[in-house]
This record gives C-alpha cells, sequence and structure tokens, in this order.
C-alpha cells in the first residue's frame, strides 16, 4: 500500500484537525492545493457554472491536486457535458490547462490516443486525464472507457458523478438513483421517478477491469479527495475515479448546501467512498457521524414525492440502499476505532 | 476577379478573439453577497471583565504564549490570579458545551499568567497625560482602575488602610486557592508601570486630599467589608465570629478563634472558604448550615465539592434559632419550588465550641457622607452606565456599586472606570462601547471540529478538574495547555481555516496570507453562500444585493 501523502497524516490536537481545507497551525508543506496561496486554480473565475455548482469545484479540485503531482506535466480530454459547455463557451475558456473538447462519447479513447502520441514522442512525464460528466461515462461513453480500462492505457479517467443529464436539462442517466425525479422520470403513477434495480456502478465495473486503481471520493471531503487524486497521479496505467457533485438546478436544493449535501450523501450511507488497486478494494473512508437517510434526501426536491404516505416503500428502498451499503463496505467505525 | 489577396489573420472559422473567462464577470448574476463578519464570541460575552477570550486562545493556539498573555492584558492586569479564582462564567456559556465539554479556558488563563510571571514580561505605561487619578482602595476593581489608566498615560496613587494590596483577593480569598508570590508578583508588575501605592493610609476626608494633592479625577472602590449579622438568641456559651474577619486573620496570621467543633452559618463561597479553611487551621469537626436546600445554595457546585472532599460537612435546609450551653437550636426548614425556604416547626439540637457567621458584607458608605452628589441606596452607591456617581469626575466600583459581587466583575468595573475616566479627562463624551451581535451555536458549521483522540481524553479530564483552585496539584503544561487552547472553536471570528477559499466554486475567493484573512471578488462571486454554510465559525454572512 503507498504511504499516505503528508496532507492525509492525522492531525492530532488542533482546533480542526484536517477536516477544513486548510489549517493554519499546520506546517505549509502539509496542506492541502486548495489552501496554498500560489494554487494553480485551473478552473478559474468567470465560468458559466449555475451558482452553487457541485461540478466546477469537483473538477477544480481534482485538477489542480494533479497539476500539483505532476509538476503541471497535464493534458486533458473533456467529453460533451456541462464541464464542457460552462467552461468553454467558444471561443472564452475558463481552464488554465491544456484541454481538449473531445465528443460527447470518446473523451477515453481521445486521452488513450494523447497518451499514445506522448508516448511516441518520448514525453512520458506528460500525463492525460480524460474528464466528463455522469451522462458522459456510464452511458455514451461507456465503450470507450471500457476499452481504456482494457488496454490499461496510461490515463486518469474522472467522472463528476451529477446523476443526470443536466446540461441538456435533467434526463436520467445510468447513475440516476431509484425515486429520483428528472424530465424523463416524472414523479407521476405508483413508482414515480426513476425506477429501482435500474442503472449501473462504474467504480464497480472500473474494479471488474483490474486496473490498478479505482476510487471514489465526494467535493466535502477535499482532503481525501486530493489524496485520491494525488495517489492516482502516482501510478501509471488506466485509472478511475468518481467524485460525487451535487447539482443545486437537476436536483432541487439550495446551491449554498452543494457542500452539505455531499457530506450528508456520504454520512447516511448512500455514496460508499472506497479505494481498489488491481481489482481489490483497499480501503473505505468511514461515516464520522451517521445521520438518518431521511435528512440527505429532504434536502432536494427530486425525491419530495417520497415523503407522501402512499410513496412510503420508495423511502423504504433507498433506505435499504444506504444499510446494504454501509453492510457492503463496512463502513461503519468499530468501537474504540479511530477515524 | 480581384487580385486583391485575402488575409486570413484568424484561423477557419474563428470570428471572436480567443479569450480567458475572466471577461465574463459573473457577479452580475447575483442578488445576496457574502461578507465577512466578527461576531461576538459567547465566552467573551459573558466575561464581566470583557475579556477577548477568543483572541488570545487564538494565540495559544499557535503557542505565542506572550502574544496570548498580552492580548489578555488588554483587559485584566491579573491572569495569573484570576486563572485562579475567576468562577470563570466563560465556560459556563463556551459553545463547545454543546459538543463535548467546554474549552477549559479558566486553567489556559492561569498557565498564561504563569508564564509571565516565570519569564519576567512587563507592560509599558502610555505616554504622559500630566493628569493625576486618586484611587481608593487597592483591591481588583482599585488595581485594575490604577493599571489601565496608567496604560492611557495618567498618574495614579491608590490608597488604602491595610498593610498590603490586593483587598479582598489577599484579605478573603484563603491561600489554597490564591497563592500570595503569585498575587504578589502580579501587583509589583502594576507598580512596575509607576503605579504608587500608599498602604496603612485610610482615607477619610476623600475631597481634602483631592484638593491638597491636585488629583483630577477619582475612583472609589473600597468593596463591602463589614459582615452582615443576624441576631440569635444566645447565651454566649458559643463564640460568635465574623466570616469577613476570620479569613483577615487568617491572612493577617493572627489568631482567628476557630477551634474543636466549628459550624459556619451561610450557603455561599465565603460560608465554604472559611470551613474548608478551618480544616486546615485544624477543627476537630467543620458543618456548614444552610438555610436553602444544597442545590439553591448559593457556592458553585465545584467548591462544595472540594470542601466535601476536605471533610467539610454540609447540613442544608437549617436556621440556626438559639445559642444555648454549647447547644444550637436549629429549626428544619422546607424546600419550595419558587421561595425562600419556609420554617417546619420540627427543631433539632446540634453542639459546637465556635459558630462563624457567613452570611454577606454591606458597604461601609461612611466616606461618602457630605459629598454632594453621590447617592447611596440600600447601602450601595448608584453610578450610571459609565461607572460614575451623581458627582462629576467621582468614580465608583467594585462590590460597593450594583454588582455581581466577584472579582472579575471588579477587574472589569476598573477597567470601563478608567477608560471613563480618561474620556473625561480629555473632555471627551464617554460612548458605550458597541458590541457585536453574538455567535450563537446555530451560527457555527460544527462539523469541521475534530473531536478530542479518545486516548487524550481521560487525561484532559484531569487537568479540566485542577482548573482553579487546588494549588496541591500541578499546573497545565506547555504540551496540554496549548491543546486545551486548540479546542476553541473561535466562534465567530475568522481564524483562517481556507475553508471558504477552497469551497468558492467560483474562485471568487483572495486569501490574503497568514493574519490577513480573506477578501471576496465580487466581481465573480454569484452569491451561492457556500461559503457561508460552510464557515466553521460563523464567521460570513450573507446580505441582500440592492438591485
Amino acid at each position: 500500500m503507498t504511504q499516505l501523502p503528508e496532507s492525509q497524516q492525522k492531525v492530532k490536537f488542533y482546533q480542526t484537525g484536517t477536516l477544513t481545507v486548510g489549517n493554519r497551525l499546520l506546517d505549509e508543506e502539509h496542506r492541502n492545493v486548495q489552501a496554498t496561496m500560489d494554487r494553480s486554480n485551473s478552473l478559474d473565475s468567470g465560468h458559466r457554472a449555475c451558482q452553487g455548482c457541485g461540478e466546477a469545484l469537483g473538477a477544480r479540485f481534482a485538477i489542480d491536486a494533479a497539476i500539483r503531482a505532476t509538476g503541471n506535466q497535464l493534458i486533458a480530454a473533456n467529453a460533451t457535458g456541462c464541464l464542457e459547455v460552462f467552461t468553454t463557451p467558444y471561443p472564452e475558456t475558463a481552464w488554465s490547462i491544456p484541454w481538449i473538447h473531445s465528443l460527447f462519447g470518446n473523451a477515453a479513447a481521445v486521452a488513450s490516443g494523447i497518451a499514445a502520441a506522448m508516448k511516441a514522442k518520448g514525453r512520458e512525464e506528460v500525463r492525460v486525464i480524460a474528464q466528463g460528466g455522469d451522462g458522459g461515462t456510464t452511458d455514451i461513453g461507456f465503450g470507450c472507457l471500457s476499452g481504456t480500462f482494457d488496454r490499461n492505457d496510461d490515463v486518469l479517467y474522472i467522472c463528476y458523478n451529477n446523476q443526470a443529464y443536466m446540461n441538456t436539462g435533467v434526463q436520467r442517466s445510468s447513475a440516476t438513483p431509484g425515486a429520483a425525479r428528472t424530465a424523463t422520470t416524472m414523479p407521476v403513477g405508483a413508482e414515480p421517478g426513476n425506477a429501482f434495480n435500474t442503472g449501473k456502478s462504474v467504480p464497480l465495473i472500473a474494479m471488474a477491469h483490474n486496473i490498478p486503481y479505482v476510487a471514489t471520493a465526494s467535493v466535502h471531503d477535499l482532503h481525501d479527495l486530493e489524496m485520491k487524486v494525488t495517489k492516482a497521479m502516482g501510478v501509471h496505467g488506466a485509472r478511475y475515479i468518481e467524485v460525487f457533485v451535487p447539482c443545486p438546478l437537476g436536483w432541487g436544493s439550495k446551491p449554498g448546501d452543494t457542500v452539505k449535501i455531499a457530506r450528508m450523501a456520504v454520512e447516511s450511507g448512500m455514496y460508499p467512498l472506497f479505494e481498489a488497486a488491481d481489482g481489490e478494494l483497499t480501503g473505505v473512508t468511514k461515516i464520522r457521524r451517521r445521520i438518518p437517510v431521511d435528512d440527505y434526501l429532504k434536502q432536494q426536491r427530486r425525491f419530495a414525492h417520497v415523503f407522501k404516505p402512499n410513496n412510503a416503500h420508495q423511502l423504504e428502498q433507498l433506505r435499504a440502499i444506504a444499510a446494504h451499503n454501509i453492510k457492503r463496505f463496512d463502513l461503519l467505525a468499530r468501537d474504540g476505532e479511530e477515524l | 476577379m480581384s487580385d486583391k489577396v485575402v488575409v486570413q489573420t484568424k484561423p477557419f472559422a474563428i470570428t471572436l478573439d480567443v479569450g480567458s473567462s475572466l471577461l465574463n464577470k459573473t457577479g452580475t448574476w447575483r442578488t445576496e453577497r457574502p461578507v465577512y463578519l466578527d461576531r461576538l464570541p459567547p465566552c467573551n460575552h459573558a466575561c464581566p471583565a470583557g475579556e477577548n477570550i477568543q483572541a488570545w486562545l487564538g494565540y495559544a493556539e499557535e503557542g505565542d504564549y506572550e502574544a496570548a498573555w498580552r492580548k489578555i492584558m488588554d483587559d485584566n492586569p491579573l491572569p495569573a490570579t484570576m486563572g485562579r479564582v475567576c468562577y470563570h462564567a466563560c465556560e459556563g456559556a463556551c459553545n463547545r458545551t454543546q459538543l463535548d465539554q467546554a474549552v477549559g479556558i479558566n486553567s489556559v488563563e492561569r498557565f498564561l499568567g504563569d508564564q509571565a510571571l516565570r519569564y519576567g514580561w512587563q507592560m509599558d505605561a502610555g505616554e504622559p497625560t500630566g493628569k493625576k487619578a486618586m484611587i481608593v482602595g487597592a483591591g481588583p476593581a482599585g488595581l485594575s482602575c490604577a493599571y489601565h489608566l496608567r496604560r492611557y498615560g495618567h498618574d495614579v496613587t491608590i490608597f488604602d488602610s491595610s498593610p498590603k494590596a490586593g483587598g479582598m483577593i489577599r484579605y478573603g480569598i484563603p491561600k489554597y486557592r490564591m497563592p500570595r508570590e503569585k498575587l504578589n508578583a502580579e501587583i509589583e508588575r502594576i507598580q512596575a508601570m509607576g503605579v504608587k501605592i500608599e498602604l496603612n493610609t485610610r482615607v477619610d476626608d476623600i475631597q481634602a486630599i483631592r484638593e491638597r494633592n491636585g488629583f483630577d479625577s477619582v475612583f472609589i472602590a473600597i468593596g463591602a467589608q463589614s459582615a452582615k449579622h443576624i441576631e440569635i438568641e444566645s447565651d454566649e456559651s458559643i463564640p460568635m465570629l465574623d466570616a469577613v474577619q476570620v479569613l483577615r486573620n487568617s491572612e493577617i496570621e493572627e489568631p482567628t478563634g476557630l477551634r474543636g467543633r466549628v459550624v459556619v452559618y451561610g450557603g455561599g463561597n465565603t460560608a465554604i472558604d472559611v470551613g474548608r479553611t478551618a480544616i486546615r487551621l485544624g477543627a476537630i469537626e467543620v458543618t456548614v448550615i444552610v438555610l436553602e436546600s444544597r442545590a439553591k445554595m448559593p457556592a458553585h457546585e465545584f467548591e462544595v465539592k472540594e470542601a466535601l472532599e476536605e471533610g467539610v460537612r454540609i447540613v442544608d435546609l437549617r436556621a440556626v434559632r438559639k445559642i444555648e450551653g454549647n447547644t444550637l437550636t436549629l429549626e428544619r426548614m422546607v424546600d419550595s419550588a419558587d421561595q425562600w425556604p419556609q420554617p417546619s416547626g420540627q427543631f433539632e439540637t446540634f453542639e459546637a465550641d465556635v459558630m462563624v457567621q457567613a452570611l454577606g458584607q454591606n458597604v461601609e458608605t461612611g466616606l461618602l457622607d457630605g459629598i454632594p452628589g453621590v447617592v447611596v441606596e440600600g447601602g450601595i452607591v448608584q453610578v450610571d452606565h459609565c461607572m460614575m456617581t451623581g458627582t462629576d469626575g467621582f468614580f465608583a466600583g467594585g462590590d460597593m456599586v450594583p454588582s455581581q459581587r466577584t472579582v472579575t466583575t471588579s477587574i472589569g468595573h476598573g477597567k470601563k472606570a478608567a477608560r471613563s475616566m480618561d474620556s473625561w479627562l480629555r473632555k471627551e463624551k464617554c460612548l458605550p462601547v458597541e458590541k457585536h451581535e453574538l455567535a450563537s451555536f446555530d451560527k457555527l458549521n460544527t462539523w469541521y471540529y475534530s473531536d478530542a483522540p479518545r486516548t487524550i481524553r481521560p487525561m484532559l479530564d484531569v487537568v479540566r478538574r485542577q482548573s482553579g483552585f487546588a494549588e496541591v496539584v500541578g499546573n497545565l503544561d506547555e504540551g496540554n495547555a496549548q491543546y486545551e487552547a486548540r479546542r476553541c472553536m473561535s466562534c465567530g471570528n475568522c481564524f483562517e481555516c481556507d475553508n471558504c477559499y477552497g469551497v468558492c466554486p467560483d474562485n471568487s475567493v483572495t486569501k490574503l496570507g497568514p493574519g490577513k484573512r480573506f477578501e471576496f471578488k465580487y466581481d465573480y462571486c454569484k452569491g451561492c453562500a457556500i461559503c457561508a454554510t460552510e464557515c466553521p465559525c460563523g464567521a460570513i454572512k450573507m446580505v441582500p444585493e440592492d438591485i
């Protein structure tokens, strides 16, 4: 197992430990990228994302961490989607890295090609990232993604998962959770919202490819996210990170609650954070203060209908999913175990 | 066909200049703007001396103990003393209580006070103003007022009738709670700033001394020194003492009269102090008789607990009715929810050798007779919001004015009176200090505060228990004082955790560097409020834009 990067070391006795973005009591070198005064701001101000966009936040976190890990030798291919549209309304861009917009479905293949080109040119220090939303990753780009994993190409694919096609008006994707309202899964009928027992978990599918590194992360836990990106850039071959990024517009939540909702998703067990190497689960981020699933759901209008009496069975199913995640990934700390 | 050559200045299909998103001022989307503010932490709010506790804990967190101490010294000139005798209302108000346990503010203050004495840190007087102030009473209020007036640059002389300065800290608080070498050192530090203290000097005619010495202004703080007495039918078989005299004699090493079976009558801290002193002076048996129930007696719980541990007995809900033949007749009282305890008509007897009344103290207001304008109501001197009596330039504070009668309150009175007197001497209006809105618990995002590692907690519990009086047990050391300080949540005041800087999806926060905090880029801030939601300490507020 790789050693913990310094930013992830347990800081005992401090006011906020490493839970906040920075900590003035920590040595400069032990702080997050996002706490540094000269951080790269790979995704700069003036982009056109909605107020409180989780994806804009997650993308800056991840790419800034990758820039630090690679010494700014980084190229990104970006699938069509919110992230592409709001950052780069031609001919203006918010990116400050070499960045290419591919098609909706081929970001992984384009990234594989860039990596191959860099190898051919003998510039293997230049690392490649492909990124996209859940639509471009789990649905449209899935074939190319699986190909990149299959060939073990030297690419880190980052999926910013906001659980639907937000750019085109909130349509269901294969990452949309059960019961969630979208434009194509309206809350009507006996089983309102998205059907249960559909969709897929791409992180688990990625693990099935036995690639060197797979992880899930969330915008609420920056230390964990930066640690995972840093770790991913420390190995070669195909790697996959999925970042949980709430979408105020699509989820019907308050823009100011984006980070809070991500935290609630993880703390309720709805979104497990884990790491895997070579197909084996190697670690989980334990729940620190468990909260009821209902508290997480109540923040979002896309789940409002599950609190109506005749939809109680849907609420039960959502609770069961969280309980299953907690059991499956062993998310609760044991007595006496320090988090 | 024209021979003109079309020069292609841009690549194919480009009609606009390429540019950065920085051209796009997304700040225009905003309906609410985040603003940084400092809210008043509950500890500061509760402190009768007006200490900026959050700020000095902030320095202690960094290990800069001298800066922390100097921050205390802005308000309170006696940290080593107050770190021992203060009843720390701050800890009762601490928001951390709602998370795990209050920050041990008092014990950190004591640690800082002792550091200052160990390293000999001194304070400077202000630029001389040529104004002269007279202070009567070298207790906590007088010393505090003198210290602050010196900091303003005024010339100060304190008059006190006792052989040593310190007032009730010295003559009312036993040595086991307040080691005298610490008190002496803190008083000497004030004297080193140029404060003159005339001891063994009883002031009988304030006006005469004032005129003779050319004092521009006067602060009087003679405390409440005369014991309250209640008449009890007695054949004088049991000697009757008063608590003030007993504690004073114990200090000046005169016989206290405590011997054999001692009964103390009263339920306040003074009664407990007398009881604990009697134990130390070798009484056979010490019983504190309290009129109220144990739960309602005014003495502080931890002091009662320590007294019980030392062997003091407490008998509650009893009134002393008669003394005859070395025997007290006690009447059982009945506790009632909202009333004073009621007599029950049931009596019992109790043998004793000596009885001490500890039923509170009165102010000797005789000194103020004949000063025109000074108003005394119910034995207490009346002052306005600037601590000024009805006479112009004549201030009063401490136990002799309406107050909670604690050392901390007196320190606060001294500071306030000094500030008012300084304004008065400069012929300016004394204005109340503006207070920030309270940083209540609901303003915090406590997710971000880490829990103390479980292995450390038991040790801390011990340390916290030690805070306060029992000089028999040790002080905080550097390691755990810093740890304790770091438990502070810095309620309402930015402590530069970088959260706002990190969580902004629009990169609209500028980090200004250590100690300089942050700034919003309103050109780009869309007003999403994530920063305000995720600020751990409640130092960001959303305010509507004028649209």
